[in-house]
This record gives structure tokens, sequence and C-alpha cells, in this order.
């Protein structure tokens, strides 16, 4: 099992690399600089600057520059925000960002695997007909509309949430924010749940978990489920994508200080290195999650493993 | 061919709510397009008298008025307007791309087939945005950039649906007759493999278009997308959240508009492809 | 005393958007203790759901008229039948692989069983479980009981089943087509671990087929089913010798034999059977029945004769 994970594992190694690469030349080809849009600077000062940020090196040796300080884990300094380096603000944002993510994906997987069963276990009555619904909703109604939308009822008109001012650790700030964030792939885990377990109930060998005189519950939970959950696993990574996606809103709006509020700002703002920063640490994350991802189907179905 | 339309037809009818959320799509289309000439405002005028004022009969500011004074009834249907414009033409892109490049590489299979799945294999692995901000960062804030980017969001699905059933139909005799009498590979895709592929494309096609207005509203809202003085749903909700606690209606207005438009949409696509009966990919 | 399993006019149909289909139509049947009955059909005879209902395990669909008692006990709500279902009266079915779930080991597939009915701790219940694999002659048992269903062979997999419907101690076993899925010499081991372990542990057995000849070693008697119904209920040996109704005959010519000419072509049954939801006032037979007269297309012939055999024919073949 572990001969697996390092091959996974050495497998992944060269596209991040890849990314890297083609990340760093696409950026320093691009027409425009960092500097082009402040007001025009005398051009020995604009020279002074290429020089500080080592800009006027020939292509390679900033490449080499690059990832020799990448391997120190520096990004390089962010051409915008002048009294911070890159990987100042990534240490700053990431865990927040990290604290976002994670719980609404924990959310999303222990409210909507539920939820999901519920459903099938009703299949074809109102509950059904109700939960599904609601999924469809989660679905379609984009992040950006939900969270204001929530905060109008909840905090404007209910007083019950705070809406702005973001303080870390504190619960009620993080309330609706996860809630925005996890309502997508909340619902589509619940629809995917119940398609999967409505089929797995028509399995062979849940007939004859039935026939052994097993109660429901212990059918769902030790024969039923995790099969049923195949699909929920295959939806994991791009789940994290909608999540990183979300993020990027869900921060802005909120005023919370992630990673992906300086992504956008650095967009905005054409800062090179800073969005560089971000797509190398998005990326990472999500080879990372499908890594884990290929472990998580090892476990759930022991026909996939390597043979003993 | 028409006895898998009857059928879908059929079956569409006696789902309740893919028939609703088709009228209600209707109806907004009608009033998008019919609504600004049954209100005497224009979108650009500023009215001084009624700064960020409620929806109320008054001077037929029928949605209230923004933080300038502008009427938000004709700002949100322009706005509708051009988030509509904008999926339907995105989406035809994507659709036309989608669909030759999966039939090529469906049709061609062996190595070329190979390749051109490995590409569509890595591309799918990036969330867009990401790669959008990307491109915002090298080449600016630009209408074109725009287009191009949002027409890459449906095109992977709908290359990956294509080239499935063009490989299944390839196996099909009338294929085989068709190269046995000496037809050109273009030739056969184009009048054989094409038009067998018709069901599955409408149906992903009907999920595309809400796929791709949401991703170009998630880019206005965002400031990528479309610039001011232009407006799109998404750069008018940007603008709501800002009033959010002083003036609501700016955003529930334009809000309420794009959360019923990309539900009925969602639902129709559900439903019609219970209709069709496509298996999800 | 109390026969085992005894089904009183039992009706199954099926509801669906169509109009309701009848899998089994008035259905009366005793097992007596350790008594090993074959039920023999076609496939949509209704055998299969005849024993599911008696069960319990019909899908929610299902719709079930008539009377099921168990030792003595009418099973008439689901904690009656919970109470017998996989302790007393277990079912074992066609294919191993697939009714066995995939991704636990073998022993907790079998020690839940004894978990759930008899209250043994785990460890307890894997020895047991373990000591089971060894009477239904499953090589290397403590190793099997780690390994998963799709490491084991088809035939081992098969015994597996039919250790988890032992665990208990049942007074009847159902075994539903349980040598179908099988290679034929693998049949033929599964045949006579059959008896072996009816011999071992005197439990009733019904044992459901399409194939005569896997009914044939095993069953003391033999009922026949067509669409739906019962048509011959007989001891197994007069069964073979002398059948009665013209269905079981045609199923015995089927039958290849030892004996007889090299190249000889198998007989076959011309025609199918009718279709399920087609309601006749007629002998369902009688499209394809050799024997049948104008009788048996417009009266359906009910099971007559005394309670050792019975047949529902109007011109039954002679005693």
């Amino acid at each position: 099992m572990m001969r697996y994970f390092f091959t996974r594992l050495a497998g992944a190694i060269p596209t991040l690399f890849i990314i890297v690469t083609l990340t760093f030349f696409l950026m320093r080809a691009a027409p425009g600089g960092p500097f082009d849009e402040e007001q025009a600077l005398p051009p020995e000062i604009m020279a002074n600057l290429q020089n500080a940020y080592g800009l006027d090196q020939p292509m390679w040796t900033q490449y080499e520059r690059y990832l020799k300080s990448l391997l120190h884990g520096d990004f390089g300094p962010s051409f915008k925000y002048k009294d911070f380096t890159v990987t100042e603000l990534i240490r700053l944002g990431f865990p927040v960002t990290l604290e976002l993510g994670a719980i609404a994906l924990a959310l999303a997987l222990f409210a909507g695997i539920p939820l999901g069963v519920f459903a099938a276990l009703h299949h074809n009555s109102a509950a059904d007909t109700a939960t599904m619904s609601v999924a469809v909703v989660g679905i379609a109604i984009p992040t950006f509309v939900v969270l204001p939308f929530l905060g109008l009822l909840f905090g404007v008109y209910l007083h019950w949430l705070p809406v702005a001012d973001w303080e870390p650790g504190s619960i009620r700030h993080l309330a609706l924010p996860v809630i925005a964030l996890a309502l997508p792939p909340l619902a589509y885990i619940a629809r995917l749940t119940r398609g999967s377990m409505l089929e797995i109930l028509r399995s062979h060998f849940i007939r004859t978990a039935f026939a052994k005189g097993l109660p429901l519950r212990t059918v769902i939970l030790r024969h039923a489920l995790r099969p049923a959950l195949t699909p929920v696993a295959s939806y994991l990574v791009p789940a994290v994508a909608s999540i990183m996606t979300g993020s990027l809103v869900v921060e802005s709006i909120a005023g919370i200080p992630g990673i992906g509020r300086y992504l956008v700002q650095g967009a905005i703002n054409r800062d090179y290195t800073l969005v560089l920063g971000m797509v190398i640490i998005y990326s990472t994350l999500l080879i990372g999650m499908g890594l884990a991802v290929d472990l998580l189907y090892a476990w759930l179905d022991p026909r996939v493993r390597p043979a003993k | 061919m028409s006895r898998l339309a009857d059928d879908a037809v059929r079956r569409l009818r006696a789902n309740p709510a893919a028939v609703l959320a088709l009228f209600v799509m209707t109806g907004i289309i009608v009033v998008t397009v019919f609504g600004a000439w049954l209100n005497p405002n224009n979108g650009q005028a500023l009215d001084w008298l009624h700064l960020a004022a409620r929806p109320s009969l008054a001077k037929a500011h029928w949605f209230g008025t923004d933080r300038l004074g502008r009427d938000l009834f004709v700002r949100t249907l322009a706005g509708t307007r051009v988030s509509i414009a904008i999926g339907l033409v995105a989406s035809a892109i994507s659709l036309i791309v989608g669909v030759g490049y999966g039939a090529v590489a469906g049709y061609l299979g062996g190595r070329t087939d190979h390749l051109m799945m490995r590409i569509i294999e890595i591309l799918s692995g990036l969330p867009l945005i990401f790669f959008v901000i990307f491109l915002t960062v090298i080449f600016g804030r630009s209408e074109t950039l725009l287009f191009i980017s949002i027409g890459a969001v449906g095109w992977l699905t709908m290359a990956r649906i294509v080239r499935g059933q063009t490989m299944s139909i390839r196996q099909q005799e009338f294929i085989a007759a068709a190269i046995a009498s000496g037809a050109s590979t273009g030739r056969i895709i184009f009048r054989h493999v094409i038009p067998n592929l018709i069901g599955p494309v409408v149906v992903y096609a009907t999920l595309t278009v809400p796929q791709i207005i949401l991703f170009e509203s998630f880019l206005s809202f965002l400031g990528l997308g479309i610039q001011e003085p232009g407006a799109s749903l998404g750069t008018l909700i940007a603008e709501g959240v800002g009033e959010m606690e002083a003036a609501p209606w700016i955003l529930l207005m334009p809000g309420g508009f794009l959360a019923v438009l990309l539900l009925c949409l969602n639902i129709f696509g559900d439903g019609l492809r219970d209709a069709l009966d496509v298996k999800e990919a | 005393m109390d026969a085992t399993l005894s089904i009183d006019e039992l009706w199954v149909s099926f509801a669906n958007r169509a109009g309701a289909i009848d899998a089994v139509s008035c259905v009366s049947l005793r097992i007596a203790p350790s008594e090993c009955v074959g039920i023999v059909g076609e496939s949509g005879s209704g055998k299969t759901q005849l024993f599911l209902a008696a069960m319990g395990l019909l899908a929610a669909n299902a719709q079930v008229k008539g009377r099921i008692s168990f030792e003595g006990n009418e099973l008439t709500d689901s904690a009656a039948r919970n109470r017998v279902r996989g302790s007393r009266f277990t079912m074992i079915f066609q294919d191993p692989l697939t009714s066995l779930t995939p991704h636990l080991t073998i022993g907790t597939q079998l020690a839940e069983v004894l978990v759930q009915h008899l209250r043994m701790p785990w460890r307890d219940a894997r020895s047991s479980a373990g000591r089971m694999l060894e009477r239904v002659r499953v090589p290397e048992p403590r190793r099997r009981l780690g390994q998963y269903p799709h490491e084991l062979s088809g035939g081992m997999r098969q015994r597996v089943m039919l250790a988890m419907a032992l665990l208990c101690e049942p007074s009847l076993v159902v075994a539903d087509e349980p040598t179908t899925a099988l290679d034929v010499t693998i049949q033929a081991q599964i045949i006579e671990l059959l008896r072996a372990v009816r011999a071992e542990f005197g439990m009733a057995l019904a044992l459901i087929s399409h194939d005569l000849a896997v009914v044939a070693g095993l069953a003391d008697r033999i009922l026949v089913m067509y669409a739906g119904r019962i048509v011959e209920d007989a001891p197994a040996g007069d069964l073979f010798r002398k059948p009665r109704h013209p269905y079981t005959a045609e199923l015995l010519k089927c039958l290849p034999s030892l004996s007889g000419p090299r190249f000889a072509r198998l007989p076959t049954l011309a025609g199918q059977p009718p279709r399920p939801g087609e309601k006749l006032e007629a002998c369902a037979f009688a499209p394809r029945c050799p024997r049948a007269a104008d009788r048996c297309r417009s009266e359906r012939p009910e099971l007559k004769g005394s309670s050792a055999a019975q047949v529902a024919c109007h011109f039954p073949l002679s005693a």
C-alpha cells in the first residue's frame, strides 16, 4: 500500500513542476509589466525598480532564481503590497482559507451524505422530493448570490449573525460564509449519494444481508454505505475545486483575509508574484487531494487494492 | 428521430417542475426583451430626486433606484439581456468547438484520440477561474479575454460526451457502409455522425447555458468581467452587496433575477435529461 | 406435529404503471420437519418469489395475500418475520459473487449473523464461524476468515453462503438455484455437500431449481410450478417414474440420459410460458401441451389428488 502511495506521489511531482514552469514563463512573457499601471515613472526609477526586483535579468536567470527561492519556501516579494513578501501573505492568509474550506467540505460531507441516504430510503415520497428540490436550489444558485441573501436574512433583518467584521475563530462570523460555501457541494453530494444508494439497495448482496436477518440500520451502515460512497469519492476533487472557487467570492464579500481575497486583488493589480504563488498553492492542494482520493478508493473497495 | 422527440415531449409534459420552469423562463425572457418599452426610464439617466429609493410606483421606479439614481428595473433588465446574450453566444461557441473536437477524437480513435483526451483531462483538472485570473494578470482585463475564457467553460464536458457517443456510433453498420462506398472522413463525420448526436448534445447544451451564465456573472461580480459602463447581472449584484444594509433592493432585484433564471434553466435541463433518458457521463 | 413451513393460498402480485402482475397464484404447500422438497419450474414460474414472500424479502411494490406459518406461528407482521429470518428460516441465493458483500471479510459476514441473533461477542462469533467453515468443507478455514469474497473461487463462495445459513441451526434452509452459476464439476460437489449437511444437521431443505437433475438426488418430494401455480406435487421417486402432469413429462424428456443413443438430439419444449401479467381462465400450459383439448382452453384445472400426491390437469397421465 505504501509503495502505491509513493508511486503516485512521484507521478504528481512532475505535474507540479510543469505547472510552475509554465506559469512562470507565461507570466514573464506577457506584454506589460507590474509597474505599467502606476503613474508614468521616470525611466531611471523604472530601471532601478526593475533591477531591484531582478526583472532586467535574462529569463533563464530569473527562472533559476525563482526555483531556488521556491525550494526555500520563498515566493518572492509582492509587487503591490510593498511591505510584504508573498510568503508572508501566504502565511497570513492560507490558514484562514484552509479553515474556511475544510469546515465547508466537512459540512458538505456530513450533511450531504446522510441527506442523500435519507432521500434514498424514502424514495418517491414527499420527503424525497423536498430534499431533492432543495438540492437543485443549492446547485443552481451561485454562492455570490446565496451569501448576500443569507446575510440579508440572518444579519440585517433577523440580527442573528454578524455580516462583516471578521474575527478569527469566531463561530458566529464563520457560520454564514461556511454555509454559503458548503451549499453547492452539499447539494451535489446529496444527489450523488441518493442515486448511488438507490442502486446499491437493489444489489444481490443487500438482499443477502436482509435475508440474514440484519436490521435496516446495520444493512445500511455496514453493507450499503461504503460501496455507495464511491461516486462521492470521485467527486471530492471537483468538490474541493468548487470550494476553492467559492472561497474567492466568499472571502471578498465577507471581508475574510484569506488567500482567495489576495488572489482576486492580485489579478486586478497584475501582481505577478502574488498570483504565481497563489496558483502554485492551489494547484498543490488539488494534486494532494487527488492523491488522497486515490488512497480513499483503495479503502472503499478492496478489489482495487494491489494484490498482496 | 421524430419518435424520439415525441417520446421526449410526452415525458417532459409529465414533469410539472420542468414545465413550470419553462414557463417562468419564457416569462423572464419576454419581460427582458419587451419590459424596457413598458417603463419610461432610461438605465443611464440619474434621477437626483430619487437616490437609492425604495421600489415604488413613483416615476415608475418599480424596482427602486441605485446609489446614483439610476432606475433599477431597466438596469436589471439590461443586465439580464447582457447575461443571457453572452450565455447563448458563448454556449454556441463552446458547442461548436466541443462537438467538433469530440467527434474528431471519437471517430479517429487510436493515438489521436488518446492525445486529445489527455489534453482535456489536464484542462479539466484546474478550476477555470484560476486560469482566467492567470490570463487576466498577463493580458489585462479585456472583453475578448472574457469571451475566450467563458467559451472555455462548456466545451470540455461536451467534447467528452460527443466522443463517447461517436465511438459507439462508429461501430455501427451504416458507417461501415459509408466507408465502403468511398465517402471521405470529413463527409462521414459531418453527414452521419453528427446528426446522431443530437439527443445528448441538446441536453448538455441546456445544462451548459446556465453554467456559462453563472461563470460570466461570477467573473463580473469579482470585477474581472464586464466593466463599467456596461452592466451584467454580476456587476449589478456586486453593487448590491455594497449597499446591502441601506438599500437591500439593489441586491435583491438582480440577485433574484439571476437566481430564478439559473434555477429554471437547471430544472428544465434536468427534466430534459430525464425525458431523453441520457445517462450521466 | 406442526409443519415447519406452511403456506395457504398465497398470492403475490406486483403493481406497476400498467396494472398488477401476478407472480404467484393461489399456492399452498407444506414442508415437514427435515423434509427436502424440490421446487422445479422455468424462470418466471414464481418459484423464487414464493419463498421471498415467505421470508418477507419482496420489493416494496409487492402485494401479498394468504397465510404463511413457520413452526406453528403465523408470520403476520414484520416483527414475527424478523424473529425467524436469518436464524431459524434462512435462504441462500444463486450467484455467490454478487450475493456477498464485496468490501467485508468473510469472517465479518459470517460472524455478524451470530452477533445479531445470538448476541455473541465478536471474537467468539469469529471462532464459531471458522468452525462452521470446516463443517462445510472449506479448506484452510482460518485463512478464509480474513479474505474477501473476490479472493475465493465460486464453489468456495457458495459454501460460505451455506455456512451463513447454517450458523444459527435453522429449521428450514431455502436454496435458490444454488448450483446454476457454477461449473458442472463444482455443481456436483455442492449437491453432495447439501446432502451431507442435511444428514448432519437434520434441517428441512427447500431446493429451488429449473433443472430436475439437480433436484433428483436430494428431494423427498417435488413440486412442479408453471406460470405461478403448482401443477404437480408428488414424492420424488413417483414423479420421475410416473409423472402425471404433461409438463412434468416434457421436462423429464429434456433431461439428457446416460443410456440411450449417443448422438440423439435433445428434445426441447416448444413455445414459451405465458408472460407474467397475462391472466387466463384456462390451463396456462394448454398452448404447449400435446394432450390439450377444448376443456383445457376454457377451464382452469384445480389441484386434485391425495395428500401424498396432487396434480392440476384435466387429463393427467395415467398413474
